[in-house]
């Protein structure tokens, strides 16, 4: 996956995400259409199909709501990078097969608007616009195995 | 090696004899929660991955307590959801406007959880039964739903922090205030992934309530769980309630901790925390003389009885501050109507104070308080994110009861402490 950064800082929480006022329409389309929108108004209507979110540490902090992660993938992200993940967040990204990489390194060099490759196989981070690399943690194979079965509920139905 | 309460927990429903901090493992679950918001997403991926039936009716809890009584059309609609689903699959303990009350108030309190569970629930504050000597930890919907298809889930096995509490608090020090100076010490990722593990002989000082306002802010230090050792008070609290064995589980004197934070509950000050993070603590004193515009007493935090006494002995035979709006809200049913039976209804409507049905209502900026650019509350809730109480430019002070009342008497930040002199 390759695309253009929108970068945000610490401890970004899924009530800014996903503002609570918008949960009473689970619609994907509708959420992501509110994504964002308390810290940064132009994210929803801007961001392109392919685009990459760099948060920095304790991305997803806060509520459980799935409708966070639902938000950033149906607006068209596919994937966030940060220095770490709340670990709601980070269960509910897995669950539902939205990639998520963890790399303290690229969160803090890659800057907005860079663009960047990533490659979710193997961790490897490219920051195109410098030509650094980084190496994200990889998953646990027990992970990678919900994740490849496209989420958790497929994982349990094959079992 | 030894281990923590938690890991001794996660290892008997795991069907192991032992467990280390980091295996993967597969638990047995006691009970599956969800709420208004929660649950509607958890059917959807239930239903769509062709599942058809729950794994035990009995052992699912579905309880619609955001937006209710239900504050707009589409809210309306995720009720019916909610509604039809209970229906369809007979969930025994599924609770609408009238029975509902606050999740994390109304299941302790109804016996449905105790000592020893595995519990899950699609909703952060989950952590709060910790409280009870329970693994009990905040997922999202799809879990919810895998948890109902199958009564199990993936845990990844926390490492702990253990938080030693000495001594005894003094005048209007309470669990809130305990927990506010937690978060302040370790930071909103303090606890990321780990085990908030409390022991010492300062647990002995605090009333179960205290105890399930510490638990239930344990996510906002970013941990997994939060969990107190099971003491007389617990078994008294239960005894009558659960109708389930109490499981009662030790931690090993040689469990690992990855840090010690001891706190000494007779040096504690009341604690606020200011906007937009719940570390951004002050004490009482620090903040005090800052103007308010509304106060909330309430939620799955601060919503319970012993809450609203110490709110109702603030507030009796006063008029709060004019210009200020005070909005008291009752966790549950039977609290509200102990608030009823005990006068202090009466005490809050005198005092000017508005009280609501049991929702979650203004703590997640839902509806019962919502604020404007500009406005600033001070909250007995557990969040002063950016725009959780409405606009983006409002503000959210996290305070106990106690703070909270006697702000609402001064219109601005108070030490309760300092009321009468």
């Amino acid at each position: 996956m390759r695309g253009k950064v929108w970068k945000y800082g610490d401890h970004i929480d899924t009530d800014v995400i996903i503002p609570a006022r918008y949960l009473n329409n689970p619609d994907p389309a509708a959420l992501a259409s509110h994504c964002m929108v308390d810290i940064d108004e132009s994210f929803s209507s801007s961001v392109q199909t392919g685009d990459i979110m760099v948060g920095g540490w304790n991305f997803g902090c806060g509520s459980s709501r799935e409708h966070a992660p639902l938000a950033i993938q149906a607006s068209g992200v596919s994937c966030v990078i940060a220095a770490s993940f709340a670990r709601i967040f980070y269960r509910n990204a897995i669950n539902i097969g939205f990639p998520i990489l963890e790399c303290p390194e690229a969160s803090a060099a890659i800057k907005a608007g860079d663009v960047v490759s990533v490659d979710t196989k193997t961790g490897v981070i490219t920051d195109e616009t410098t030509g650094e690399s980084f190496q994200a943690k990889p998953f646990p194979p027990f992970i990678e195995q919900i994740i490849d079965k496209g989420g958790l509920l497929n994982y349990l139905k094959e079992k | 090696m030894g281990m923590t309460m938690t890991q001794k927990i996660l290892a008997a429903h795991a069907g192991l004899s032992e467990v280390h901090a980091g295996d993967l493992i597969e638990a047995k679950l006691d009970i599956v929660l969800g709420n208004d918001v929660t649950t509607p997403v958890a059917i959807g991926v239930f239903e769509k991955a062709g599942f058809t039936e729950v794994f035990d009716n009995e052992k699912i809890v579905i309880a619609l307590d955001h937006y209710t009584p239900c504050k707009d059309i589409k809210s309306a609609e995720l009720c019916v959801t909610s509604r039809d689903f209970a229906k369809k699959h007979g969930i025994r303990h599924f609770y609408d406007v009238g029975t509902v009350g606050i999740e994390h108030a109304l299941l302790p309190e109804q016996g449905i959880v105790g000592p020893g569970d595995c519990v899950i629930g699609a909703d952060s504050h989950t952590c709060t039964y910790g409280a009870l000597g329970a693994f009990s930890t905040g997922v999202g919907s799809t879990d919810m739903a895998a948890g109902m298809a199958s009564g199990l889930n993936w845990f990844k096995v926390p490492p702990a922090i253990k938080v030693e509490l000495t001594g005894k608090p003094g005048p209007c020090v309470s669990g809130k205030d305990v927990i506010l100076h937690l978060i302040g010490e370790i930071g909103v990722d303090g606890a990321l992934y780990k085990s908030l593990e409390f022991t010492g002989e300062g647990v002995a000082e605090l009333s179960m309530d205290d105890r399930f306002t510490i638990s239930n802010m344990a996510i906002e230090a970013g941990g997994k769980n939060g969990i107190f050792p099971v003491d007389e008070k617990t078994l008294e609290y239960v005894k009558d309630r659960f109708k389930r064995e109490p499981a009662v589980y030790e931690a090993d004197p040689d469990a690992e901790y990855e840090r010690v934070v001891t706190i000494d509950l007779s040096k504690l000050e009341p604690t606020v925390s200011m906007p937009h993070l719940p570390s951004n603590t002050k004490t009482v004193g620090e903040a005090a003389g800052l103007h308010i515009d509304q106060v909330v007493i309430g939620s799955c935090t601060n919503g319970r009885m012993s809450d609203m006494r110490v709110a109702a002995s603030i507030l009796k035979g006063k008029k709060i501050a004019d210009g200020i709006r005070c909005i008291i809200i009752p966790a549950t049913q039977q609290i509200y109507l102990q608030c009823m039976e005990e006068g202090l209804l009466k005490i809050f409507v005198e005092a000017g104070c508005a009280v609501s049905a049991p929702t979650c209502g203004p703590c997640l900026g839902g509806h019962m308080g919502v604020m404007a650019a500009g406005e600033r509350a001070v909250a007995t809730t557990n969040r002063n994110f950016v725009g959780r109480m409405g606009h983006t430019q409002s503000e959210v002070i996290l305070a106990s009861p106690a703070v909270a009342a006697a702000s609402a008497l001064a219109g601005c930040i108070a030490d309760p402490r300092a009321l009468g002199e």
